[in-house]
Protein backbone atom coordinates (compact mmCIF):
# COMPACT_ATOMS: atom_id res chain seq x y z
CA UNK A 1 0.00 0.00 0.00
CA UNK A 2 2.68 2.59 1.30
CA UNK A 3 4.67 1.40 -2.31
CA UNK A 4 2.17 1.83 -3.97
CA UNK A 5 1.40 5.82 -2.78
CA UNK A 6 5.27 6.51 -3.25
CA UNK A 7 4.98 5.29 -7.28
CA UNK A 8 1.39 7.07 -7.76
CA UNK A 9 3.21 10.37 -5.93
CA UNK A 10 6.27 10.29 -7.78
CA UNK A 11 4.26 10.18 -10.85
CA UNK A 12 2.35 12.79 -10.20
CA UNK A 13 5.30 14.88 -9.34
CA UNK A 14 7.38 14.17 -12.61
CA UNK A 15 4.26 14.78 -14.46
CA UNK A 16 4.00 18.45 -13.17
CA UNK A 17 8.09 18.55 -13.51
CA UNK A 18 7.81 17.38 -17.03
CA UNK A 19 4.95 20.41 -17.67
CA UNK A 20 6.93 22.87 -16.01
CA UNK A 21 9.90 22.24 -17.94
CA UNK A 22 7.88 21.96 -21.36
CA UNK A 23 6.31 24.89 -21.39
CA UNK A 24 10.06 26.78 -20.49
CA UNK A 25 12.23 24.72 -23.54
CA UNK A 26 11.27 27.67 -26.20
CA UNK A 27 12.17 30.72 -23.99
CA UNK A 28 15.17 28.56 -22.31
CA UNK A 29 16.73 27.88 -25.89
CA UNK A 30 16.46 31.37 -26.73
CA UNK A 31 18.32 32.70 -23.68
CA UNK A 32 21.22 29.93 -24.24
CA UNK A 33 21.80 31.30 -27.55
CA UNK A 34 21.85 35.17 -26.28
CA UNK A 35 24.42 33.79 -23.69
CA UNK A 36 26.86 32.25 -26.15
CA UNK A 37 26.40 35.69 -28.24
CA UNK A 38 24.40 34.97 -31.02
CA UNK A 39 21.23 35.66 -32.23
CA UNK A 40 18.58 34.22 -34.37
CA UNK A 41 18.95 35.88 -37.08
CA UNK A 42 22.21 34.82 -38.04
CA UNK A 43 22.44 30.49 -39.81
CA UNK A 44 24.43 29.59 -36.86
CA UNK A 45 22.23 30.98 -34.68
CA UNK A 46 19.01 29.66 -36.16
CA UNK A 47 20.44 26.36 -36.64
CA UNK A 48 21.63 26.29 -32.30
CA UNK A 49 18.10 27.60 -31.61
CA UNK A 50 16.44 24.54 -33.35
CA UNK A 51 18.67 22.01 -31.90
CA UNK A 52 18.48 23.33 -28.52
CA UNK A 53 14.98 23.75 -28.69
CA UNK A 54 14.49 20.40 -30.61
CA UNK A 55 16.25 17.77 -28.68
CA UNK A 56 15.06 18.43 -25.43
CA UNK A 57 11.02 18.81 -26.58
CA UNK A 58 11.72 15.51 -28.66
CA UNK A 59 12.95 13.72 -25.96
CA UNK A 60 10.70 14.66 -23.19
CA UNK A 61 7.87 13.37 -25.55
CA UNK A 62 9.56 10.59 -26.34
CA UNK A 63 10.01 9.58 -22.60
CA UNK A 64 6.15 10.46 -21.97
CA UNK A 65 4.60 8.73 -24.69
CA UNK A 66 6.96 5.70 -24.02
CA UNK A 67 6.55 5.32 -20.58
CA UNK A 68 2.32 4.77 -21.05
CA UNK A 69 2.50 2.84 -24.36
CA UNK A 70 5.20 0.53 -21.60
CA UNK A 71 2.34 0.48 -19.05
CA UNK A 72 0.02 -0.10 -21.84
CA UNK A 73 2.27 -3.31 -22.91
CA UNK A 74 1.19 -4.81 -19.92
CA UNK A 75 -2.34 -4.92 -20.42
CA UNK A 76 -1.83 -6.26 -24.31
CA UNK A 77 0.55 -9.36 -24.75
CA UNK A 78 1.11 -10.75 -27.76
CA UNK A 79 -0.14 -13.92 -26.93
CA UNK A 80 -3.74 -11.62 -26.04
CA UNK A 81 -3.67 -9.76 -29.24
CA UNK A 82 -3.58 -13.69 -30.55
CA UNK A 83 -6.22 -14.74 -28.95
CA UNK A 84 -8.63 -11.88 -30.03
CA UNK A 85 -7.38 -12.27 -33.63
CA UNK A 86 -8.10 -15.80 -33.86
CA UNK A 87 -10.49 -17.22 -35.84
CA UNK A 88 -11.34 -13.71 -37.67
CA UNK A 89 -12.81 -13.06 -40.64
CA UNK A 90 -11.64 -10.64 -42.97
CA UNK A 91 -12.93 -7.05 -42.55
CA UNK A 92 -13.42 -6.43 -38.94
CA UNK A 93 -10.42 -8.62 -38.34
CA UNK A 94 -8.16 -6.58 -40.42
CA UNK A 95 -9.24 -3.54 -38.47
CA UNK A 96 -8.52 -5.10 -35.43
CA UNK A 97 -5.10 -6.36 -36.20
CA UNK A 98 -4.36 -2.75 -37.20
CA UNK A 99 -5.28 -1.17 -34.79
CA UNK A 100 -4.18 -3.88 -32.19
CA UNK A 101 -0.58 -2.94 -33.89
CA UNK A 102 -0.27 -0.12 -32.40
CA UNK A 103 -0.81 -0.92 -28.84
CA UNK A 104 1.05 -4.87 -29.31
CA UNK A 105 4.18 -4.82 -27.86
CA UNK A 106 6.41 -5.59 -30.65
CA UNK A 107 10.05 -5.83 -32.52
CA UNK A 108 11.20 -6.46 -35.56
CA UNK A 109 13.48 -9.37 -34.55
CA UNK A 110 9.97 -11.95 -33.52
CA UNK A 111 8.23 -11.29 -36.66
CA UNK A 112 8.63 -14.28 -37.98
CA UNK A 113 7.93 -16.34 -34.76
CA UNK A 114 5.09 -14.14 -34.29
CA UNK A 115 3.84 -14.29 -38.23
CA UNK A 116 4.05 -18.04 -37.29
CA UNK A 117 2.02 -18.54 -34.09
CA UNK A 118 -0.68 -15.80 -35.36
CA UNK A 119 -1.43 -18.82 -38.57
CA UNK A 120 -0.30 -21.42 -36.12
CA UNK A 121 -3.41 -20.71 -33.63
CA UNK A 122 -5.91 -19.75 -37.13
CA UNK A 123 -5.60 -16.27 -37.45
CA UNK A 124 -6.48 -15.38 -41.44
CA UNK A 125 -3.01 -14.89 -43.36
CA UNK A 126 -4.51 -11.19 -44.48
CA UNK A 127 -5.22 -10.12 -41.04
CA UNK A 128 -2.30 -11.12 -40.05
CA UNK A 129 -0.77 -9.14 -42.29
CA UNK A 130 -2.47 -6.34 -41.34
CA UNK A 131 -0.78 -6.91 -37.81
CA UNK A 132 2.64 -7.38 -39.12
CA UNK A 133 2.31 -3.69 -41.45
CA UNK A 134 0.89 -1.78 -38.57
CA UNK A 135 3.19 -2.68 -35.86
CA UNK A 136 6.24 -1.46 -36.88
CA UNK A 137 5.11 1.38 -39.17
CA UNK A 138 2.61 2.87 -36.29
CA UNK A 139 4.40 2.53 -33.40
CA UNK A 140 4.72 5.19 -30.27
CA UNK A 141 8.34 6.55 -31.67
CA UNK A 142 7.58 7.82 -34.86
CA UNK A 143 4.05 9.29 -33.26
CA UNK A 144 5.63 10.46 -30.59
CA UNK A 145 8.40 12.37 -33.35
CA UNK A 146 5.61 13.73 -35.20
CA UNK A 147 3.44 15.30 -32.54
CA UNK A 148 6.75 17.10 -31.26
CA UNK A 149 8.28 18.07 -34.93
CA UNK A 150 5.03 18.17 -37.34
CA UNK A 151 2.41 19.01 -34.28
CA UNK A 152 -0.63 16.30 -33.40
CA UNK A 153 -3.02 16.82 -37.06
CA UNK A 154 -0.11 15.23 -38.54
CA UNK A 155 0.61 12.70 -36.25
CA UNK A 156 -2.92 11.61 -36.53
CA UNK A 157 -3.55 11.94 -39.93
CA UNK A 158 0.01 9.52 -40.20
CA UNK A 159 -1.72 7.14 -37.65
CA UNK A 160 -4.90 7.11 -39.99
CA UNK A 161 -3.32 6.37 -42.66
CA UNK A 162 -0.88 3.68 -41.57
CA UNK A 163 -4.15 2.31 -40.33
CA UNK A 164 -5.27 2.99 -43.67
CA UNK A 165 -2.73 1.02 -45.76
CA UNK A 166 -2.40 -2.04 -43.24
CA UNK A 167 -5.80 -2.60 -43.54
CA UNK A 168 -6.11 -2.76 -47.29
CA UNK A 169 -2.87 -4.46 -48.07
CA UNK A 170 -4.00 -7.38 -45.59
CA UNK A 171 -7.43 -7.27 -47.47
CA UNK A 172 -5.74 -7.61 -50.55
CA UNK A 173 -3.08 -10.31 -49.49
CA UNK A 174 -6.40 -12.19 -47.74
CA UNK A 175 -8.57 -11.92 -50.88
CA UNK A 176 -5.78 -13.16 -53.77
CA UNK A 177 -5.21 -16.08 -51.12
CA UNK A 178 -1.80 -16.59 -51.11
CA UNK A 179 -1.52 -19.64 -48.44
CA UNK A 180 0.27 -21.23 -50.87
CA UNK A 181 2.49 -19.19 -50.72
CA UNK A 182 3.91 -19.45 -47.46
CA UNK A 183 6.83 -22.42 -47.12
CA UNK A 184 5.57 -25.81 -47.07
CA UNK A 185 6.65 -26.05 -43.28
CA UNK A 186 4.48 -23.33 -42.37
CA UNK A 187 1.48 -24.04 -43.85
CA UNK A 188 1.31 -27.16 -42.24
CA UNK A 189 1.55 -25.65 -38.86
CA UNK A 190 -1.50 -23.42 -40.11
CA UNK A 191 -4.20 -23.91 -37.44
CA UNK A 192 -2.47 -26.18 -35.42
CA UNK A 193 -2.51 -24.71 -32.09
CA UNK A 194 -4.62 -23.43 -29.50
CA UNK A 195 -4.93 -19.81 -29.17
CA UNK A 196 -5.43 -19.89 -25.76
CA UNK A 197 -6.44 -17.20 -23.36
CA UNK A 198 -3.83 -14.66 -23.60
CA UNK A 199 -4.49 -13.09 -20.90
CA UNK A 200 -1.58 -11.49 -18.71
CA UNK A 201 -1.01 -12.21 -15.31
CA UNK A 202 -2.96 -10.00 -12.53
CA UNK A 203 -0.19 -7.14 -12.00
CA UNK A 204 -0.18 -4.23 -9.53
CA UNK A 205 -0.01 -0.58 -10.57
CA UNK A 206 3.77 -0.09 -8.94
CA UNK A 207 4.60 -3.39 -11.47
CA UNK A 208 3.15 -1.74 -14.28
CA UNK A 209 4.90 1.37 -13.95
CA UNK A 210 8.34 -0.40 -13.73
CA UNK A 211 7.45 -2.03 -16.73
CA UNK A 212 6.73 1.51 -17.82
CA UNK A 213 10.38 2.84 -17.04
CA UNK A 214 11.95 -0.35 -18.08
CA UNK A 215 10.34 0.90 -21.42
CA UNK A 216 12.02 4.01 -21.33
CA UNK A 217 15.22 3.04 -20.74
CA UNK A 218 15.23 0.18 -23.58
CA UNK A 219 13.77 2.59 -26.29
CA UNK A 220 14.88 5.93 -25.11
CA UNK A 221 18.42 4.21 -24.48
CA UNK A 222 18.21 3.09 -27.64
CA UNK A 223 17.22 6.22 -30.12
CA UNK A 224 18.48 9.18 -27.82
CA UNK A 225 21.52 9.10 -30.09
CA UNK A 226 19.17 8.74 -33.61
CA UNK A 227 17.59 11.97 -32.72
CA UNK A 228 20.42 13.68 -31.82
CA UNK A 229 22.31 12.89 -35.32
CA UNK A 230 18.56 13.70 -37.05
CA UNK A 231 18.09 17.03 -35.17
CA UNK A 232 21.92 17.69 -35.62
CA UNK A 233 21.63 16.98 -39.15
CA UNK A 234 18.31 18.56 -39.59
CA UNK A 235 19.32 21.87 -37.76
CA UNK A 236 22.00 22.01 -40.67
CA UNK A 237 19.70 21.88 -43.32
CA UNK A 238 17.36 24.44 -41.13
CA UNK A 239 19.84 27.15 -40.66
CA UNK A 240 21.95 26.80 -44.36
CA UNK A 241 19.96 25.26 -46.85
CA UNK A 242 18.21 27.99 -48.87
CA UNK A 243 14.04 28.01 -48.81
CA UNK A 244 12.74 26.28 -51.70
CA UNK A 245 15.20 24.28 -52.17
CA UNK A 246 13.44 21.09 -52.30
CA UNK A 247 10.64 21.96 -53.96
CA UNK A 248 11.55 20.66 -57.78
CA UNK A 249 13.13 17.71 -56.01
CA UNK A 250 10.32 17.35 -53.64
CA UNK A 251 7.42 19.59 -54.21
CA UNK A 252 3.78 19.01 -55.49
CA UNK A 253 4.49 20.13 -58.94
CA UNK A 254 7.00 16.82 -59.50
CA UNK A 255 4.67 14.18 -59.66
CA UNK A 256 7.54 11.32 -60.02
CA UNK A 257 8.93 12.39 -56.50
CA UNK A 258 6.56 10.60 -54.65
CA UNK A 259 6.89 6.75 -56.11
CA UNK A 260 11.25 8.07 -56.37
CA UNK A 261 10.40 8.69 -52.30
CA UNK A 262 8.72 4.98 -51.98
CA UNK A 263 12.01 3.44 -53.93
CA UNK A 264 14.32 4.99 -51.86
CA UNK A 265 13.24 4.73 -48.67
CA UNK A 266 13.50 0.70 -49.21
CA UNK A 267 16.65 -0.37 -49.12
CA UNK A 268 17.37 2.50 -46.24
CA UNK A 269 16.89 0.70 -42.80
CA UNK A 270 16.72 3.44 -39.76
CA UNK A 271 14.45 3.93 -37.32
CA UNK A 272 11.64 6.56 -37.06
CA UNK A 273 13.82 8.50 -34.51
CA UNK A 274 16.71 9.46 -37.27
CA UNK A 275 14.76 9.97 -40.27
CA UNK A 276 11.15 12.14 -38.71
CA UNK A 277 13.91 15.31 -37.71
CA UNK A 278 15.40 15.30 -40.84
CA UNK A 279 12.78 15.27 -42.57
CA UNK A 280 11.03 17.75 -40.80
CA UNK A 281 13.52 20.26 -42.53
CA UNK A 282 13.26 19.44 -45.52
CA UNK A 283 9.62 20.33 -44.97
CA UNK A 284 10.64 23.77 -44.30
CA UNK A 285 12.60 24.34 -47.20
CA UNK A 286 9.81 23.07 -50.23
CA UNK A 287 9.18 19.74 -50.20
CA UNK A 288 6.07 18.42 -50.00
CA UNK A 289 4.13 16.88 -47.00
CA UNK A 290 2.71 14.24 -49.28
CA UNK A 291 6.01 13.08 -50.51
CA UNK A 292 7.74 13.58 -47.16
CA UNK A 293 5.60 11.16 -45.73
CA UNK A 294 5.68 8.72 -48.35
CA UNK A 295 9.33 8.53 -48.11
CA UNK A 296 9.13 8.32 -43.98
CA UNK A 297 6.69 5.28 -44.53
CA UNK A 298 8.54 3.42 -47.08
CA UNK A 299 11.66 3.78 -44.36
CA UNK A 300 9.90 2.48 -41.72
CA UNK A 301 7.71 -0.56 -43.09
CA UNK A 302 9.49 -1.55 -46.14
CA UNK A 303 12.85 -2.35 -45.30
CA UNK A 304 15.01 -4.85 -47.10
CA UNK A 305 16.24 -7.16 -44.13
CA UNK A 306 13.00 -7.57 -42.65
CA UNK A 307 12.33 -8.77 -46.26
CA UNK A 308 14.94 -10.85 -45.99
CA UNK A 309 14.17 -12.10 -42.65
CA UNK A 310 10.34 -12.98 -43.83
CA UNK A 311 11.93 -14.90 -46.77
CA UNK A 312 12.49 -17.63 -44.02
CA UNK A 313 8.53 -18.53 -43.80
CA UNK A 314 6.82 -16.53 -47.80
CA UNK A 315 8.27 -17.48 -50.66
CA UNK A 316 9.26 -14.86 -53.21
CA UNK A 317 6.32 -14.80 -54.95
CA UNK A 318 4.41 -13.93 -51.87
CA UNK A 319 6.96 -11.45 -50.50
CA UNK A 320 6.79 -9.42 -53.79
CA UNK A 321 3.07 -9.29 -53.36
CA UNK A 322 3.63 -8.08 -49.89
CA UNK A 323 6.13 -5.26 -50.85
CA UNK A 324 3.98 -4.18 -54.34
CA UNK A 325 0.78 -4.29 -52.52
CA UNK A 326 2.37 -2.09 -49.32
CA UNK A 327 4.68 0.24 -52.11
CA UNK A 328 1.27 1.35 -53.81
CA UNK A 329 -0.52 2.06 -50.58
CA UNK A 330 1.85 4.60 -49.67
CA UNK A 331 2.37 5.86 -52.88
CA UNK A 332 -1.29 6.50 -52.72
CA UNK A 333 -1.27 8.03 -49.28
CA UNK A 334 1.61 10.27 -50.71
CA UNK A 335 -0.80 11.42 -53.43
CA UNK A 336 -3.50 11.93 -51.27
CA UNK A 337 -1.90 14.56 -49.00
CA UNK A 338 -0.22 16.40 -51.76
CA UNK A 339 -3.73 17.12 -53.29
CA UNK A 340 -5.46 17.42 -50.15
CA UNK A 341 -2.98 19.79 -48.05
CA UNK B 1 20.95 -31.22 -13.81
CA UNK B 2 18.72 -28.58 -15.59
CA UNK B 3 18.21 -27.97 -18.76
CA UNK B 4 18.31 -24.74 -20.48
CA UNK B 5 17.38 -23.53 -23.71
CA UNK B 6 17.83 -20.35 -25.29
CA UNK B 7 15.51 -19.55 -28.20
CA UNK B 8 16.30 -16.83 -30.50
CA UNK B 9 17.21 -16.46 -33.87
CA UNK B 10 20.28 -14.28 -33.64
CA UNK B 11 18.93 -10.96 -32.67
CA UNK B 12 20.93 -8.85 -30.08
CA UNK B 13 18.51 -9.77 -27.04
CA UNK B 14 19.01 -12.87 -27.53
CA UNK B 15 22.63 -12.72 -27.05
CA UNK B 16 22.01 -11.00 -24.01
CA UNK B 17 19.37 -13.44 -22.25
CA UNK B 18 22.21 -15.93 -22.91
CA UNK B 19 25.14 -13.80 -21.16
CA UNK B 20 22.67 -13.33 -18.44
CA UNK B 21 21.93 -17.12 -18.24
CA UNK B 22 25.36 -17.80 -18.31
CA UNK B 23 26.41 -15.11 -15.27
CA UNK B 24 23.04 -16.24 -13.51
CA UNK B 25 24.09 -20.23 -13.67
CA UNK B 26 27.93 -19.24 -12.83
CA UNK B 27 26.94 -16.88 -10.04
CA UNK B 28 24.13 -19.32 -8.33
CA UNK B 29 26.41 -22.51 -8.87
CA UNK B 30 23.27 -24.00 -10.74
CA UNK B 31 24.51 -27.36 -12.48
CA UNK B 32 23.05 -26.69 -16.43
CA UNK B 33 23.24 -27.76 -19.33
CA UNK B 34 22.72 -24.45 -21.55
CA UNK B 35 21.88 -24.75 -25.35
CA UNK B 36 20.75 -22.27 -27.79
CA UNK B 37 18.36 -22.99 -30.48
CA UNK B 38 18.29 -20.73 -33.65
CA UNK B 39 16.63 -22.78 -35.96
CA UNK B 40 13.16 -21.16 -36.49
CA UNK B 41 11.21 -24.30 -36.60
CA UNK B 42 12.40 -25.92 -33.74
CA UNK B 43 11.47 -22.74 -31.94
CA UNK B 44 8.09 -22.47 -33.07
CA UNK B 45 8.22 -26.04 -31.69
CA UNK B 46 7.82 -24.33 -28.23
CA UNK B 47 4.92 -22.00 -29.34
CA UNK B 48 6.49 -18.81 -28.16
CA UNK B 49 5.47 -15.60 -29.79
CA UNK B 50 8.56 -13.14 -29.09
CA UNK B 51 11.78 -14.39 -28.97
CA UNK B 52 14.04 -14.43 -26.99
CA UNK B 53 12.35 -16.83 -24.94
CA UNK B 54 14.01 -19.36 -21.83
CA UNK B 55 13.50 -22.59 -21.48
CA UNK B 56 13.84 -24.50 -18.47
CA UNK B 57 13.34 -28.54 -18.71
CA UNK B 58 10.70 -28.04 -21.31
CA UNK B 59 9.03 -25.70 -20.26
CA UNK B 60 8.62 -21.68 -21.62
CA UNK B 61 9.59 -19.18 -18.58
CA UNK B 62 9.23 -16.07 -20.43
CA UNK B 63 9.65 -15.11 -23.90
CA UNK B 64 9.94 -11.59 -25.65
CA UNK B 65 12.61 -10.20 -23.00
CA UNK B 66 15.48 -10.01 -21.21
CA UNK B 67 14.41 -10.56 -17.15
CA UNK B 68 16.60 -9.05 -14.72
CA UNK B 69 19.37 -11.19 -12.32
CA UNK B 70 17.07 -11.38 -9.29
CA UNK B 71 13.73 -12.77 -11.40
CA UNK B 72 16.61 -15.08 -13.60
CA UNK B 73 17.08 -16.59 -9.88
CA UNK B 74 13.89 -17.77 -9.34
CA UNK B 75 13.24 -18.55 -13.26
CA UNK B 76 16.27 -20.92 -13.52
CA UNK B 77 14.74 -23.24 -10.34
CA UNK B 78 14.23 -26.14 -11.34
CA UNK B 79 10.34 -27.15 -11.31
CA UNK B 80 8.56 -27.50 -8.11
CA UNK B 81 7.80 -31.65 -7.16
CA UNK B 82 5.07 -31.90 -5.29
CA UNK B 83 4.86 -29.09 -3.10
CA UNK B 84 6.01 -26.58 -0.41
CA UNK B 85 9.40 -25.50 -0.36
CA UNK B 86 10.00 -24.14 3.29
CA UNK B 87 11.22 -20.79 4.25
CA UNK B 88 11.33 -19.83 0.29
CA UNK B 89 10.80 -16.36 -0.23
CA UNK B 90 10.39 -16.88 -4.10
CA UNK B 91 6.76 -17.06 -5.03
CA UNK B 92 7.49 -18.96 -8.19
CA UNK B 93 7.80 -21.84 -6.58
CA UNK B 94 4.52 -24.16 -5.63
Amino acid sequence: MKQSLLWWGGLLLAALLWVFLYLRLEGGAEVLVGMLGLSRSVPFGEALHFFLYEVPKVLMLLTAVVFLMGVVHTFVSAERTRAMLSGRRLGVGNMLAAALGIVTPFCSCSAVPLFIGFLQAGVPLGVTFSFLISAPMVNEVALALLFGMFGWKVALLYMAMGLGVAVIAGLVIGRLRMEEHLEEWVRKLQGSADAGSGIPERMEWPQRMREGLGHVREIVGRVWLFILLGVGLGAGIHGYVPENFMASLMGQSAWWSVPAAVLIGVPMYSNAAGIIPVVQALLGKGAALGTVMAFMMSVIALSAPEMIILRKVLKPRLIAVFAGVVASGIVLVGYMFNLVL
Amino acid sequence: MIQVKILGTGCAKCNQLADAVQAAIAADGIVAEVEKVQDIQQIMSYNVLSTPALVVDGEVRSAGRVPSADELHSLLRPKAKGCCCKGSSGSSCC
